[in-house]
């Protein structure tokens, strides 16, 4: 049904569409709208026999996802930033196992310094955790992805995350057509696990397993997620024939066909980006979108099959491998090895850091002459940094440097002499 | 396209304003998107929304650099933050006062604005008297549709009924209502 409604809401409800059995959360800002909904629709008798469980941590949430899940029940839960950490050792326990879980992520920086707000780094921190991973750029998508993402996940027998931007998703209001029932079981077969606890049948899972046979095991999960990139369009052109939106998929060309600049991304900033590019190709300028909707499986050949014909590509992420650079740029590069095609990575929108249109114009209009230093950090504040690095030298003991760039900044803005 | 940005402090319904106003705008079959700027969640901290109406699909995500309207919930942000960042010089201004324009000390950025689009409510003394709460943003909802072709009072009041039940949302419609009756060009 149309609805007006704020992001986490219609995620909640899709969720509830998808008949989960078992729901484990623990509450942490930006993704707490989502479970709350689910735990109200759970309480008011609205999601079936489903069960929420208020649990003791982000630790706890995913455990009894795992034990909830390997009982063969569709289970879910969400989480963001510093909760994706504490949770990260059952993370890779859900993978590990091959359980089917479908986790919201709202995707928020991890601290120090503190910040609740937007960025990839809790995402990119469980990029290596055998999850699939798939990224929505508007509230239209999260709730059509997190419907595919219990299929994908049953299917292959994996567990899935849904990375949805915080703050500028989760909290949006927008226009959204949430997944009505009737649709949703149509589009979903009743889960069919591929393995479950049961006291009748009894099987043990999660074995010790040594160098006889530890290389086999991973070599499959990789093997699994590479069938999900068979399964991934599949699933998105199915999705299509029921409820007649263009959601999911392995990635989306916005007129990224024939042009000289490709810029690669994920996510929210899409939106923006579609309307910078339109406005550079408007001033004559070859130029076009690629977004990437799964990154794990991260979908190497057919990016490279897309990118091939460009002349540079523009890799913008709101991550950062320090001591590296761009995690994203790092397997675009990979994905476009041998190809005559250079790459650029920027980095923006760390911390909530908001991306203005006319901030990306500028910096585009640098990327397509082939003038971004590697990497690009988007809108940084050179001065600060310089003025930071010298009070490093010149002080015994500096202190903090976090604590001392706010005091700089906020010394700048009241004009306060230095 | 319409765009709006929002300023208030922490507790002054700030983003409940802007989610009524898309909600508002969805009643009348427009696209719109509310986006809350969180602070730390502060009562008293200074806190932006923006919300965005078009006839088409809205795809931008950046904040409102350009704002068409400019609601200020709380006059003594004028002395906290820049306000005025970006209002275009056929932008619309709506403030909650109950002071004279003259006393509020932003002559300067009024000065540029064309006559009739600088408009001001009492809008917490109406809160307070209607709600008991110094929650001004039905007010200004109000007001906004006194003034504005944009949206309608009564698509106001069906936002409020959304995000309110019972007595509290009668209280927020009498609010916005003499609100729409009292919103005044200066």
């Amino acid at each position: 049904m149309l609805q007006q409604i704020e992001g986490s809401a219609a995620v909640a409800q899709a969720v509830a569409a998808c008949r989960p059995e078992v729901i484990a959360a623990y509450p942490i800002t930006p993704q707490t709208h989502i479970v709350e909904g689910l735990g109200d629709m759970v309480k008011r008798g609205l999601v079936g026999n489903c069960q929420f469980l208020n649990v003791e941590s982000e630790f706890g949430a995913m455990s009894v996802c795992i034990g909830s899940s390997a009982t063969g029940a569709r289970t879910y839960t969400a989480t963001s930033s510093q909760g994706m950490l504490f949770m990260m050792e059952a993370v890779y326990n859900a993978s590990g196992l091959g359980l089917p879980i479908v986790m919201t992520v709202g995707n928020r920086a991890i601290g120090p310094p503190i910040n609740i707000w937007n960025d990839w780094s809790d995402s990119m921190a469980a990029r290596d955790a055998a999850w699939i991973q798939l990224f929505v750029e508007d509230n239209q998508q999260a709730a059509d992805v997190h419907v595919q993402a219990f299929r994908l996940a049953e299917a292959v027998s994996l567990p899935v995350m849904v990375c949805m931007d915080g703050f500028i998703l989760t909290h949006a209001y927008t226009r959204v057509d949430v997944p009505e029932q009737a649709d949703v079981d149509s589009f979903l077969p009743e889960f069919e696990p591929q393995q479950a606890l049961d006291p009748e049948a009894p099987i043990t899972i999660g074995a010790m397993v040594g160098p006889e046979a530890f290389s086999e095991v991973r070599f499959l999960a990789h093997y699994k997620q590479l069938e999900a990139l068979d399964l991934i369009p599949q699933h998105a052109e199915a999705f299509k024939a029921i409820f007649g939106r263009d959601s999911g998929g392995l990635l989306k060309s916005f007129d990224a066909e024939d042009k000289d600049t490709v810029v690669v991304t994920m996510g929210s900033v899409v939106g923006t980006m579609k309307s910078v590019m339109a406005d550079m190709r408007a001033d004559g300028e070859s130029i076009g979108l690629l977004s990437i909707r799964s990154y794990r499986p991260f979908p190497k050949q057919q990016l490279r099959d897309a990118l091939a014909g460009a002349k540079r590509v523009i890799v913008f992420e709101k991550s950062l491998a320090v001591g590296m650079g761009g995690i994203l740029a790092a397997d675009v590069r990979m994905a476009l090895a041998n190809l005559p095609v250079a790459v650029h990575s920027v980095i923006g929108g760390l911390g909530g850091r908001p991306i203005t249109s006319d901030k990306l114009r500028r910096m585009f209009d640098k990327g397509v002459r082939d003038e971004l230093e590697e990497p690009h950090f988007h809108d940084l504040d050179v001065a600060v940094v310089h003025r930071e690095l010298e009070r490093l030298r010149d002080f015994h003991r500096p202190g903090p440097s976090a604590e001392s760039i706010l005091r700089d900044i906020a010394g700048a803005d009241a004009g306060r002499p230095e | 396209m319409f765009q709006i940005r929002i300023h208030g402090r922490g507790g002054q319904g700030v983003v409940t304003a802007a989610e009524m106003l898309s909600i508002a705008a969805f009643e009348e079959d427009r696209h719109s998107q509310a986006i809350p700027s969180f602070g730390s969640e502060r009562m008293g901290a200074p806190v932006v929304a923006y919300v965005r109406i078009d006839d088409e699909p809205i795809e931008l995500t950046e904040p409102v650099m350009r704002p068409d309207l400019l609601i200020v919930q709380d006059p003594t942000l004028f002395n906290a933050v820049d306000v005025f960042s970006g209002l275009a010089d056929d932008g619309f201004l709506l403030i909650n006062t109950a002071r004279p324009l003259h006393e509020l000390h932003i002559d300067e950025a009024l000065a540029r604005l064309p006559d009739h689009h600088v408009y001001t409510v009492a809008a917490t003394e109406l809160a307070m008297r209607h709600i008991g709460r110094a929650t001004p943003n039905t007010a200004l909802l109000g007001a906004f549709t006194a003034f504005s072709a944009e949206l309608h009072l009564e698509s106001v009041i069906t936002a409020i009924n959304y995000k309110f039940r019972g007595d509290i949302a009668e209280r927020n419609i009498t609010v916005a209502r003499a609100a729409h009756a009292a919103a005044r060009a200066d």
